[in-house]
């Protein structure tokens, strides 16, 4: 057992190492957020009014609606960093130095996935602890409550990111991954606008923003922060997040997968 | 280890793979015995890196057996794995962490502790001459030692078997007869079997057990000098592949 928990161990520690070196990676999940909270929620707070929803007892600010939706974007671009940077150490050759690892590769991916939701948690409560001094303030347990909710939408957001690093060939077809999933993930969501807002402009367009589990990773959060559980957002992402890492462990399969196309 | 010291490291029978419709290796066998430099010697494109992922397992085995020290690959990956270390073609050494953190790194996928991985980092390095470099990040040194600590790293784990892809294209000639020849040594002290896989004829020794892959399949095998005979091996070689292309 001591060797599969320094195996693990290793893997989380090389990519938060990895991390810490890249000090403008850091600031880029940091500021790519804090622009939204900073000058568009500032812009949209008189344009967008909202009622009293759950997990809000009051009336709220949009910059209050807008922090959990930008925690689970922050999430979002890790998780597709994380897939940029497999895609990157398939054509260095590092991939290959964790793909001969005597440990099975579920394991092996699932320890990738895990370093890629702490270096993720890092990042959120950096922008928490912003948001905090531009006075968003949640619940002081809502900080703790979150941290479950943010496990789990981490390892969705991550599990896609592992599952795409399977499919994309070349490390120039990573800005499609923008077009095709980032832009339409966050926008197609709750992030920025409630459902309910949604269903005024479109019905189509509430539907697939249900259908879009980063909308329930957005509720998921929100409600964590407020010390609630969103049960159907939990069953959702869960289910989700078991499912692309199912489909990036077949992806990785020796025998089996994509990986396996290639030449 | 507990396999048997005379077993072979590596045991390849039957072994054929396509790409699609595209053939890429036909019935190989081949096997490095213990102690022995063995070398699989084609041009480009012969296929030898195509049976070098099978042997790591990147890619999984469509016909034929592949056994590491007995293990066979298949149904004991891990324990197979755990037998062989890995030098591949392209460099895999993270560029921005010092060799020490690259080599923490190798030894906790192989389930080693931090402390344990440094002592034998440390040895590994001495033997390569590389030790007082443990600090430097690794994209610090030059193509030659950057291949040395990949060797060293292989070795963390003590495997039994060596597979080097390639190793020393793009080097110059004293870093390439530097590494073949510690290779050798290796071989010959502490009983590894190292299969050696290139296209630069330079880097057999006449003694050396080569196997002649070329188009997918095994057309010599042998001591390097018994495959020349009375030419050099350069020349056999080209005469072969020729007979085969006709």
């Amino acid at each position: 057992m001591t060797g599969w928990l320094t195996c693990a161990y290793g893997i989380i520690w090389r990519e938060s190492l990895r991390f810490l070196q890249q000090k403008e990676r850091f600031f880029a999940a940091l500021v790519r957020p804090l622009v939204w909270l900073f000058i568009f929620a500032a812009g949209f707070r008189a344009v967008l009014g909202l009622s009293i929803t759950e997990p809000y007892e009051t009336y709220i600010l949009y910059e209050t609606y807008v922090v959990p939706g930008l925690c689970a974007m922050i999430q979002l671009f890790n998780g597709m960093q994380s897939s940029l940077s497999m895609v990157y150490d398939r054509e260095t050759g590092a991939m290959r130095t964790l793909l001969i690892s005597p440990y099975p590769r579920w394991f092996l991916l699932g320890s990738k996935l895990t370093a890629s939701v702490i270096v993720s948690l890092f990042q959120v409560y950096a922008f928490l602890f912003i948001a905090w001094l531009w006075g968003i303030e949640p619940p002081l347990w809502g900080y703790l409550a979150v941290l479950p909710a943010l496990i789990v939408s981490g390892l969705l957001l991550g599990a896609i990111g592992l599952f795409l690093s399977s499919a994309i060939k070349q490390l120039e077809n990573f800005a499609g991954v923008m077009n095709f999933v980032i832009f339409p993930m966050f926008f197609a969501s709750s992030a920025l606008y409630p459902l309910w807002r949604l269903r005024e402009g479109s019905v189509l367009l509430h539907d697939i923003a249900y259908f879009n589990p980063f909308t329930h990773c957005v509720e998921l959060i929100r409600f964590g922060l407020y010390v609630k559980v969103n049960w159907e957002a939990l069953v959702i992402v869960s289910g989700c997040a078991a499912v692309f890492l199912a489909g990036a462990i077949y992806a990785y399969n020796p025998s089996r997968g994509l990986i396996r196309k290639r030449r | 280890m507990p396999s048997d010291a005379n077993q072979d490291p590596l045991r390849v029978t039957g072994v054929s793979h396509s790409y699609g419709t595209a053939r890429a290796l036909s019935d190989v066998s081949l096997r490095v015995a213990p102690g022995t430099f063995t070398v699989l010697l084609g041009v480009n494109g012969a296929g030898k890196t195509t049976l070098f992922n099978l042997i790591t397992r990147l890619f999984g085995t469509q016909t034929g057996e592949i056994e590491i020290c007995g293990e066979d690959l298949n149904r004991a990956p891990s324990v197979a794995l755990r037998r062989m270390g890995v030098v591949f073609q392209s460099r895999a050494l993270d560029t921005s962490l010092t060799v020490a953190q690259n080599m923490i790194y190798q030894g906790a996928l192989q389930g080693i502790g931090r402390r344990e991985t440094l002592k034998r980092a440390e040895a590994a390095l001495s033997a390569m001459d590389l030790a007082d470099r443990m600090g430097d990040k690794a994209g610090r040194l030059s193509g030659g030692q950057q291949r040395r600590v990949e060797i060293a790293r292989a070795l963390l784990h003590r495997p039994q078997l060596i597979l080097c892809d390639e190793a020393t294209v793009g080097l110059d000639v004293k870093s390439r007869s530097d590494i073949v020849a510690d290779l050798h040594r290796m071989a010959a002290q502490d009983g590894l079997g190292v299969l050696w896989t290139t296209h630069l004829i330079d880097e057999v020794a006449l003694e050396d057990p080569v196997y002649v892959l070329h188009k997918g399949e095994i057309l010599a095998e042998g001591p390097a000098a018994e495959i020349a005979g009375e030419r050099t091996l350069s020349d056999a070689f080209l005469a072969l592949t020729a007979a085969q292309a006709a």
